[in-house]
């Protein structure tokens, strides 16, 4: 899948800007990232991995920056490292976010595939092997699910049975 | 016993443990969880009924209202609607609705206390952190996890301890303090650990000038920002609180100490908080709008601050002060400081969160140069794309307006 290659520290008034977070999550997509990509939400397509370096997705804890970018259909994010917060949210909403070391050495518009067996982010454009840091165990569960939503509704029905 | 950081003994009573180590994935129990309208109940409602689940506790949510107040058009006043809905369906009794920004409220209503394990739906709730309780910020989606469970993972956190000797100059502020950090460490510097400020000078600081410094600890990339609780924080409480403070070494992941009178008043160049460089760098710049708002930068203490400048002079530019909070207001109305701003020609705004987050009728036309006492300047935040916002104390915010140009307020303090 395509790459689409962003720099350090773009942050969530850059992914979700604030004067359309009262809308829904429909229209807050269209603007997702245009101040650094104003041709991102329409030219991406479902599959494509947005890779990035340092501190992607600082700034205001606003969960509609992952939503846009899983709603466009990404399917993945690289960066060199996530800002705390949006990692966790990346995650509770099944949103792949993986740390990669070696996210520079990808190009824009590089053939992307993701081995979460090996953890391994391949470039297969360069020919290359990036590994990633592993999703902790009881997160990559929760990722499997779908997010901490269904996650949490399969917990609940589980309890239910139980009781 | 192994000695153990601030963080690591707030994290421990918080998963019912005596010791934790960093790096360890523990659950912890949640002592109070705060919203805003914003992300809160708009969010939470629908996936609560999704689930059909309750509140874990409704003693212990505080939902304040603060991002779309005052109401400006349909979907602003559903917003408002459905917070004020959620919390009688709910019986959430903690509600504060347009009586200031969340982060400043919830403090001034007696919530936080020393020794808390709190989360909060919005990035700058590592602001608690300077009443010594672990708080920080989390996204939709997890605080609804929080109401329904009462729990939430975290990687117990390595602690960074900033340390400023000595004092603050006059005319320097925490706010200085904070974008110093950030031009030296940037907006990742604080690796998402917990960031301990201690020393001689943030011990003379009052309260809300700690909250300053908790508060930034988002710019500065770290999951909460912590102070020791000491007589100062008792007397804000109005009570005599047992200590909560790191044990004397402690291992912790890095250690800065800094001489505090050394610190230039700050500035911040467009488009991001790490742009801080001292202010003598930007004597050029002619903003046309001097901003002094939000939880970072219109509380009373940063009301007065202004005030210290402003009193006997004018504003050569549009000046638009938002208080922080209604009760903060009411106290500045009381002891003379409001009516220095609005001599001085300062046109007062609600209560609210208001341009620092992009919302409202005041937000940034094209290519305006503002100065702002808020904590973000990136690209669009507080209105157009080509609008430049330059970041700085309230101090700086207030001398600018009088000099018509970026200037050093310490030439007002002489």
């Amino acid at each position: 899948m395509k790459a689409w290659v962003f720099g350090d520290n773009i942050d969530t008034d850059v992914i979700a800007p604030g004067r359309y977070m009262k809308f829904g999550i429909e229209r807050i997509t269209q603007h997702c990232l245009e101040a650094v990509n104003p041709d991102f939400s329409r030219q991406v397509t479902p599959g494509d991995i947005i890779v990035a370096g340092r501190n992607f997705g600082c700034g205001s804890s606003r969960e509609q920056a992952p939503a846009a970018l899983k709603h466009l259909g990404v399917a993945a994010l690289v960066a060199e490292s996530f800002a705390g917060l949006f990692y966790r949210n990346a995650l509770n909403l099944g949103l792949p976010a993986l740390a990669c070391s070696g996210a520079k050495r990808i190009r824009h518009g590089d053939r992307l595939s993701i081995d979460y067996a090996s953890n391994q982010v391949f470039d297969l454009t360069l020919d290359e092997r990036l590994p990633f840091e592993p999703i902790p165990a009881h997160l990559m569960e929760m990722v499997r699910d779908g997010g901490l939503l269904p996650h949490l509704e399969k917990r609940l029905a589980r309890k239910e049975r139980a009781s | 016993m192994m000695k153990q950081t601030l963080a690591q003994k707030l994290v421990a009573r918080a998963a019912g443990r005596s010791t934790v180590a960093p790096g360890e994935i523990v659950t912890c129990k949640v002592d109070l969880a705060m919203m805003h309208d914003s992300g809160g109940p708009r969010r939470v409602k629908p996936m609560l009924e999704r689930l059909g689940a309750k509140v874990w506790d409704p003693s212990k949510v505080v939902v304040i209202t603060d991002h779309y107040l005052p109401a400006y058009d349909e979907e602003s006043r559903n917003i408002i609607r459905i917070a004020r809905d959620w919390v009688r369906e709910a019986g959430i009794e903690n509600f504060y609705d347009a009586q200031g920004i969340c982060h400043v409220v919830l403090p001034e209503r007696g919530h936080l206390r020393p020794g808390m394990f709190v989360v909060g739906g919005d990035s700058h709730s590592p602001t608690g952190g300077a009443f010594a309780a672990y708080m920080f910020g989390v996204g939709a989606t997890e605080m609804l996890g929080v109401l329904v469970t009462g729990e939430i993972w975290l990687k117990v956190p390595h602690t960074l301890v900033m340390e400023f000797d000595g004092a603050l100059q006059p005319g320097v502020s925490a706010k200085d303090v904070m974008l110093f950090l950030m031009g030296r460490f940037g907006l990742d510097g604080g690796q998402y650990q917990a960031v301990e400020y201690r020393g001689a000078a943030i011990r003379r600081l009052p309260m809300q000038e700690r909250m300053t410094l908790c508060n930034m600890t988002a710019e500065l990339g770290g999951q909460t920002g912590l102070i020791a609780s000491d007589a100062i924080t008792n007397a804000f409480l109005a009570s005599e609180v047992e200590t909560w403070d790191s044990d004397a070494g402690a291992s912790v992941l890095a250690h800065h100490r800094f001489n505090a009178s050394e610190i230039a008043p700050q500035v911040a160049a467009p488009h991001s908080p790490a742009n801080a460089k001292p202010v003598e760098q930007f004597r050029d710049v002619k903003p046309t709008l001097a901003y002094i708002g939000a939880c970072t930068g219109a509380k009373l203490e940063d009301l007065r601050m202004a005030s210290q400048i402003l009193g006997g002079r004018k504003s050569k530019m549009r000046l638009l002060v938002a208080p922080a909070s209604a009760r903060d207001q009411k106290t500045a109305a009381d002891e003379g400081t409001l009516q220095v701003l609005l001599d001085a020609g300062a046109e007062l705004l609600p209560n609210a969160c208001g341009i620092c987050a992009g919302y409202g009728d005041h937000v940034l036309p094209e290519d305006m140069v503002a100065i702002s006492s808020t904590a973000r300047n990136f690209k669009g935040r507080m209105g157009a794309a080509s609008s430049q916002v330059y970041l700085a104390s309230p101090y700086t915010v207030a001398a600018t307006a009088v000099a018509g140009r970026v200037c050093d307020p310490r030439e007002f303090l002489r």
